[in-house]
């Protein structure tokens, strides 16, 4: 399929009237957001809470207009096309199945309403609950579900359609952990099969990285970074999008010198870090260097090369089970934090990294760190 | 030394409800039990029994079983009053429910601190005297009253609307009477309704009258119910209304009963009728509610 796009957002701004009514301030749900997300493309929204992520949703359903800027489905703009006339299809967070229609009628209720005969609702309907592997359900009522099926049945409503797009709020949120992750892969296996763009909203950025092709991270309305899952986490763009995905060391500092793509920064008192960066850097220039805990390795002795290497002290070891977290002090009192995976089964806290023992040094390549200028 | 004997009886008697879990409820219905029995369910035999006696010369009871007094509900002069009966508490029904339900739609449906001053703005009127404004729809409707006097002096019309002395006027005056009943259970359940399940109906091509057709109403449905059933039996059973507004030809089934008690002093008879009320009240309501329960 050629790579045209499912969706294009074009500045898009939305405001609500303040909560004092016409003469308050309007509050800036979203904010001059752009996007542009592709056919077929299992893309994310995610942010934390009140950063605009339902609101952006709700104006591709139909359910708010824009304030500004414009929307485009396959490239034709939405303007304030209704809901029921846009070939989208949205699995509300809590699930708002019909509980006074059987499963079945809930699921046949959009083609009812788009007039498809008999005959095709039935085969349809019969098909879509096969395809959320509850295919016995049909007769039975919506409180006579779990919520994992309940899930399944609000995406069995949706997809019978057969929409251009589905857009899901938190489809997952009221799930049990377990039952999460079984769903996201059982979610994700699913768009693959079908085929279908699915708009995902979450504010869980584990939940993104798993089942994404490509997020856009929000904050405060503003679309911060758009990228793939590896993109985002890996080469995050600003201090916002490195803290709120994963965890991040934040060592800041100034620019004292580059040699092509390699930054010095003095970090604290003078301690150098250096950094790949792309891009030329002043000297002087204030910066954040953001290392991820688990790309600092701690050794017993220094290392030379194209390396960061301090001596430091561990002051804390906690046992998190998968890995170990060790916070240390850097020379200049700079705290970091270092995730090692507990490979051997039984770690032995006693010896160099115990708790105030040492000496010990802290070490990472400089390809690991990520600079930023926010 | 008395503390610790009302503790120790207290025990014993805790000790007896929990070793007979059946006297804790008793002790706790007793009282409505006792009111229920002595103000409602007693008159209620004492009516029961009326009904099979006899009306004596001076309209003393005669203690003579007879089933005449049920036999004479089927002359055709009563027949045409519960006829008239049923057809004016249902118009009235209706009547109440289109008005009302798009108006407990718009209350519920303002932003949450309006809908408390929506309400009370509905409750002031009710807080006058039932009679009299009853009396006030008198000095509106009758043919000098307010809107004939405004229309003829409009020159809109040359003869005085008929609106006063007969069925449209009782109506008028028992939708004005019953109006809340209906609004306010029809407010709780519209308020009670989660929105996002008419979203999720106009997500899947609903356009907003299907939306009202296939959601809405029918989510809602229990409190129109509701509110049809407070409506329906008081003006079923309405006396007052059709006697001060209604004309010597509009009867109801309540006049009827009231004049055998007042005027007539047939006890045994107005008993029976009464029993009659109740009955086809009674049906009525069920048949109502096996309705609504089916499509629920
Ligand atoms: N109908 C509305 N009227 C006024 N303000 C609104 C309305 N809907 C949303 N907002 C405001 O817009 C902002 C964004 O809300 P939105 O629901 O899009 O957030 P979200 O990212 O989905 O958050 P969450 O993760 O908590 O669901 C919030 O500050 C919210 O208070
Ligand atoms: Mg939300």
């Amino acid at each position: 399929m050629a790579l045209s796009n499912a969706i294009e957002i074009r500045n898009v701004v939305k405001r609500f009237p303040g909560p004092g009514g016409a003469s308050d301030a309007a509050v800036v749900a979203v904010d001059h957001v752009s996007l542009e997300i592709r056919d077929g493309e299992f893309f994310s929204l995610l942010g934390p809470s009140g950063c605009g992520k339902t609101t952006t949703l709700r104006m591709i359903a139909g359910f708010e207009h824009p304030t500004e800027g414009e929307i485009l489905i396959h490239g034709r703009p939405m303007g304030l096309t209704p809901p029921y006339q846009r070939n989208t299809n949205m699995v509300f967070q809590n699930y708002a199945l019909f509980p006074h229609m059987t499963v079945g009628r809930n699921v046949a209720f959009g083609l009812q309403m788009k007039k498809v005969s008999k005959d095709a609702i039935e085969r349809r309907v019969q098909e879509a609950l096969a395809m959320v592997r509850l295919p016995d359900f049909g007769p039975r009522r919506p409180n006579q579900l779990s919520g994992g099926q309940q899930q399944r049945i609000a995406l069995a409503r949706a997809l019978v359609n057969r929409p251009e797009l589905l857009l899901l709020d938190e489809p997952l949120g009221a799930l049990d952990l377990k039952l999460r992750k079984e769903m996201q892969i059982e979610l994700k296996n699913l768009q693959k099969e079908v085929g279908i763009t699915f708009i995902y909203v979450t504010h869980d950025q584990e939940e993104a990285l798993t089942m994404s092709d490509r997020i856009a991270v929000m904050h405060q309305g503003k679309v911060l970074q758009v990228g793939s899952p590896t993109g985002i986490y890996e080469r995050p763009n600003c201090r916002f999008v490195a803290d709120f995905i994963g965890e991040t060391n934040f060592l800041s500092g100034v620019v004292d010198g580059q040699d092509g793509d390699v930054v010095t920064v003095l970090a604290g008192d003078g301690l150098p870090i250096i950094v790949e960066a792309e891009g030329s850097y002043a000297r002087g220039t204030q910066v954040t260097v953001a290392v991820r805990p688990e790309k600092i390795r701690l050794l017993p002795n220094p290392l030379k090369g194209s390396q960061n290497s301090f001596p430091c002290q561990v002051d804390q070891v906690v046992y998190v089970g998968t890995d170990t977290r060790f916070l240390v002090r850097l020379p200049g009192d700079i705290a970091l934090t270092v995730r090692a995976q507990n490979v051997i089964s039984t770690p032995d806290p006693s010896g160099y990294y115990s708790e105030g023992g040492g000496p010990v040094h802290a070490i990472w390549p400089s390809d690991a760190g990520r600079l930023l200028t926010d | 030394m008395t503390d610790a004997s009302t503790t120790r009886q207290n025990n014993s008697l805790l000790a007896a409800i929990r070793r007979r879990p059946g006297l804790g409820v008793l002790a706790l219905i007793f009282p409505s039990l006792f009111w229920l029995v002595v103000f409602f369910f007693l008159p209620l035999v004492i009516v029961f029994v009326y009904s099979f006696l006899k009306r004596g010369p001076y309209g003393q009871i005669v203690w003579e079983f007879n089933l005449q007094n049920y036999a004479r509900f089927f002359d055709p002069l009563y027949l045409r009053v519960f006829a008239r009966s049923f057809k004016i508490a249902g118009i009235t029904t209706a009547v109440c429910f289109l008005l009302g339900y798009p108006m407990a739609y718009w209350m519920a449906t303002r932003p949450p601190r309006w809908r408390n001053t929506l309400l009370l703005l509905l409750m002031i009127p009710f807080w006058t005297n039932f009679l009299v404004r009853t009396y006030a729809w008198i000095l509106i409707l009758r043919d000098s009253g307010l809107v004939n006097n405004a229309l003829l002096g409009l020159g809109l019309i040359s003869e005085p609307l008929p609106l006063f002395g007969n069925d449209l006027a009782i109506v008028i005056g028992l939708v004005y009477g019953w109006f809340p009943d209906m609004v306010l259970p029809c407010y709780a359940a519209i308020e009670r309704l989660d929105f996002s399940l008419v979203e999720a109906a106009q997500d899947l091509y609903a356009n907003e009258l299907r939306a009202f057709a296939r959601v809405i109403f029918p989510l809602t449905l229990p409190g129109v119910v509701a509110g049809s059933i407070l409506v329906f039996i008081p003006s079923l059973g309405a006396y007052v209304t059709p006697d001060l507004l209604g004309g010597a030809r509009s009867v109801m089934i309540g006049n009827v009963i009231q004049s055998q008690f007042l005027s007539v002093r047939d006890y045994p008879f107005g008993s029976a009728f009464s029993f009659v009320l109740m009955a086809m009240m009674l049906v009525a309501t069920l048949l109502y509610f096996r309705v609504g329960g089916r499509t629920l």
